[in-house]
């Protein structure tokens, strides 16, 4: 069981990883939109759907809202927003 | 007459083709939520004139922004003829999920498929007649910038118009469609209209939605306890916005061919990287802002003047013989170099401007002078003084104003903006805004009013409404000349410091005391979640000449109202009280002591003691009161005043123009004895306090409420007096920065004590606001409102408390 649980967690965090975890370049699949209320709704409202791919353009010199491409239009959001979507990574 | 509205996302074109089809001006820019406010025009190549509505734009019909509220409204509740959504072709996806809502309503609809130029451009291709076929409605290619397919569009819509239609759902094939189905006929049991998007939004459990139909949302619950999906469980808001997307992509494949492109950057990635740079994106940001009021206000353009590149050059003055005649004499004044300025240096393009518009109000003022040489001398007085130069002294920003708007223009259209929004969000974040909150604060450094009016793109009420009230802090252009003139005086008569220091620290005092500010209201009053920063950046784009000139035509239009109407009005009335004592007596400037204002003026001068202003002071003490009343009209009244009556109190004349004022403010502080600190104060004060008229009205046509209205008066006054006092108090006895230390520690630490729930001060405070007059705007227009959640008079509401009843 123990070995099992290890197991898990080394596979999540080599493929499964939030948004707010990206590095600049990497792109991946989104599996679920988290959080709650109004910021969820805008999430899906600008196209943050599960299957959408995103790709992790930039983020700023201060490090915090980060800019990714998506259904071919460029979105900007906050690490705490990004922190709700649930992503799986392609290599 | 028909009416058709125009809906869709936010920067798709809707203003653009609203403008095509009108032959109106309306502000068009490369920055989401340009258009907040819903405008009417006419179309007039159908056989019946056709009213266009241009909404503000969203992105879906649960609505977001306040002025997404306006288009949501407009949509259900003024049952338009038809809906022409456009849609930005080279953003498909997104633009075409709120055309999969849009068609839930009631109302027919035609797709106009905007910028299919550019989609062309990039070598792409959409099939718009297979799109017209997967999306059941008309789709026409259009061209809103370069007028192409536009009669098209109309003779279609016009068409689909008359058919009528029905609603339909793209979601009819998922599992949810006969929870919906229910939903809509129980609704429609009820007698509501369009009641497949009511349903469809109350599955959503949408919470404006909930709150209109209580008792169809239980039906909503029930089922949801019995559903399960694989992915989503019984999450059904997840559910349909997906099931909108897999729509979408699965038939825009078929009609969309993207081109695949040789290299992976494009041009606008390639500025975008430099532009928006790790390390330096801020830099670049602040010497484009330095450029932008170098070329606006800079009197000694790139610095030549100062290099000594002038040094050598010869003058060449055109003298001119003086014939007695006044206009001449005047003119003879006029020199190239008192326009383009060869002493100092070149001056910018704002200043030369500036200088243009100087010398013919100048012109004008002195040919009036010369034709009335006969009339009374009151008349000539009123005339000249108070209508023309009251006049005048504003007109003469005017192109400056323009010359900065053109800048900021140019900016917002590229699409740089809003890059400058996504590097500055980190930084606003911790004053408890968003990065959008920078560019009306940055605009206040040229002028109030434009900074005020483009506070609407901000998503969050309370983070517009702490915005507006601190852009006067940010010292406007007309508040130069009281810094420039005083920190002037400070340095000749007392030996103390430099101007340029002064001047600089001034600046910073306003920045510091508005970032304070905000972090106070955030935290007290205008409390709230720091508002998330969830924006599109739009693509880099060339600024089209024709919609920047429109756009300045516009403003100056406004301005120019502005000035013949309120401006106009006040300085009269100044004027007067100037000029009559309390026995409608005539005075001559020189007995000035004795008018009403002066009278006026020495009954509230105690009121500025604590600020070095007041009491403190000698007989004539009463100028610095009136100086602070004048500027509350235009503050380029504050150094104009001292002009008047510092010349009134030397008993000579003081020539404002040619020194800046500096010599009269040198007369105003040895007649009335006034410190360094009180000056200071002084400065500061005017600074902080309730902004000239211009931007007083604005802010009152910006705030939501009268009662928001005269709460940001009142915060204007009590913050500049706190400031003064604090200036002069801890200028005079240093010692006092200890008492003002406790006195804050001892503030914030309740206001601590209070967000913990520890003191219930908002009791009382809130019994003291109620006591304020309520003037609610939204009373008139509350009958049609279907927005109760996001709204926040529901206790005024008359329509909420019904559908309240209703529902229980």
């Amino acid at each position: 069981m123990i070995f099992k649980k290890g197991s898990k967690k080394a596979i999540r965090s080599n493929l499964e990883k939030k948004l707010s975890e990206f590095e600049i370049g990497e792109r991946g699949i989104v599996k679920m939109v988290n959080g709650e209320g109004r910021i969820r709704r805008r999430l899906f409202d600008m196209g943050i759907t599960p299957g959408t791919e995103i790709y992790l353009r930039k983020k700023t010199p201060l490090g915090d809202p980060m800019e990714v491409m998506l259904r071919g239009y460029e979105l900007t959001l906050r690490k705490n927003e990004a922190e709700t979507v649930e992503m799986e990574m392609i290599r | 007459m028909k009416k058709f509205a125009l809906a869709g996302n936010p920067n798709s074109g809707k203003t653009t083709l609203f403008n095509s089809l009108t032959g109106s001006t309306a502000h068009v820019g490369n920055w989401p939520g340009v258009t907040v406010d819903k405008k009417e025009g006419t179309y007039k190549k159908l056989p019946e004139p056709i009213t266009l509505v241009d909404l503000p734009g969203i992105y879906s019909l649960s609505p977001y922004t306040p002025e997404e509220v306006v288009s949501r409204n407009f949509l259900l509740d003024e049952f338009p003829d038809c809906i022409i959504n456009i849609v930005d072709a080279t953003n498909l996806e997104r633009n075409l999920y709120l055309t999969t809502q849009l068609m839930e309503i009631d109302v027919p609809i035609i797709v106009a498929l905007n910028m299919m130029d550019e989609v062309e451009k990039n070598g792409d291709k959409i099939d718009v007649k297979k799109l017209e076929e997967k999306m059941g409605v008309p789709v026409v290619a259009i061209s809103a910038l370069r007028e192409k397919g536009l009669d098209e569009l109309m003779a279609r819509g016009y068409e689909t118009c008359l058919k009528g239609r029905k609603a339909s759902t793209v979601l009819a094939s998922t599992e949810l469609m006969h929870l919906i189905g229910d939903c809509r006929i129980a609704l429609e049991g009820q007698g509501v209209d369009n009641a497949l998007f009511h349903a469809v939004k109350l599955v959503e459990l949408d919470s404006i939605e909930s709150e209109m139909h209580p008792a169809s949302v239980k039906m909503v619950e029930e089922f949801k306890k019995v559903y399960n999906d694989e992915i989503f469980g019984s999450d059904f808001e997840a559910i349909i916005a997906d099931a909108r997307y897999k729509y979408i992509t699965k038939h825009y494949s078929i009609a969309c061919e993207k081109h695949r492109r040789a290299s992976g950057e494009s041009k606008s990635d390639k500025i975008d990287k430099v532009l928006t740079h790790k390390v330096w994106g801020i830099p670049i940001f602040l010497v484009i802002m330095f450029f932008i009021f170098h070329f606006t206000f800079s009197e000694d353009l790139f610095f030549l003047g100062a290099f000594g590149v002038f040094d050598n050059v010869e003058m060449t003055v055109i003298e001119q013989t003086i014939s007695g005649n006044a206009i001449e004499e005047y003119l003879s004044g006029v020199t190239v170099n008192s326009f383009f300025g060869y002493e100092t240096g070149v001056y910018s393009i704002g200043v030369i401007l500036f200088n243009a518009v100087d010398i013919l109000t100048g012109l004008i003022s002195t040919s009036v002078e010369v034709a009335m040489t006969n009339a009374p001398v009151w008349l000539t007085g009123l005339l000249i003084d108070g209508v023309l130069g009251g006049l005048f002294s504003v007109l003469s920003f005017l192109p400056q104003i323009i010359v900065l708007f053109m800048f900021f223009s140019i900016l917002e259209d590229s699409g740089y903006m809003a890059r400058v929004a996504f590097i500055l969000d980190r930084l606003f974040k911790k004053f408890g805004l968003s990065g959008r909150a920078f560019m009306p604060m940055i605009m206040g450094f040229g002028c109030s009013v434009p900074a005020m009016v483009n506070t609407r793109t901000l998503a969050d009420q309370n983070e517009r409404t702490a915005t507006i009230r601190v852009i006067p802090f940010f010292s406007c252009g007309a508040k130069l000349p009281i810094l420039t003139a005083i920190s002037g005086g400070i340095v000749q008569l007392f030996g103390v410091g430099n101007a340029d220091i002064i001047t600089y620290g001034m600046y910073v005092i306003g920045i510091a005391t508005a970032i304070i500010s905000v972090i106070l209201m955030r935290k007290t009053t205008m409390k709230g979640e720091v508002p998330p920063f969830i924006m599109e950046l739009p693509a880099y784009r060339l600024p089209q000449l024709k919609s920047l000139l429109l756009h300045l035509w516009d403003k100056a239009k406004h301005f120019i109202e502005k000035a013949f109407t309120i401006i106009l009005a006040s300085t009269v009335i100044i004027w007067f009280i100037s000029h009559f004592s309390w026995f409608w007596e005539f005075l001559p400037d020189e007995r000035v002591n004795e008018s009403i204002l002066a009278g006026i003026g020495g009954l509230v001068q105690p009121l500025f003691t604590p600020l070095g202003f007041g009491s403190q002071l000698s007989s004539s003490g009463w100028v610095f009161v009136v100086a602070v009343v004048t500027g509350l009209i235009a503050k380029e009244n504050v150094i104009a005043t001292f002009g008047t009556l510092g010349a009134c109190i030397a008993g000579a004349m003081i020539d404002v123009e040619t020194d800046g004022g500096v010599s009269a403010v040198i007369e105003m502080i040895t007649a009335t004895g006034i410190t360094v600190p009180g000056l200071i104060a002084f400065i500061a004060f005017n600074m902080t306090t309730i902004p000239c008229m211009a931007a007083v009205a604005t802010a009152k046509a910006e705030l939501p409420t009268k009662k928001s209205f005269i709460m940001t008066l009142i915060f204007w006054v009590v913050a500049s007096y706190l400031l003064a006092t604090m200036i002069y108090l801890i200028g005079t006895w240093w010692w006092t920065v200890f008492i003002f230390l406790a006195v804050w520690a001892v503030i914030i630490l309740l206001i601590t004590l209070e967000n913990k729930g520890v003191t219930k001060m908002k009791k009382f405070f809130s019994k003291i606001y109620a006591l304020i007059p309520d003037g609610n705007k939204s009373t008139k227009s509350s009958a049609k409102c279907s927005s109760c959640a996001s709204c926040s008079y529901s206790s005024t509401c008359a329509t909420a408390r019904t559908k309240k009843k209703d529902g229980e």
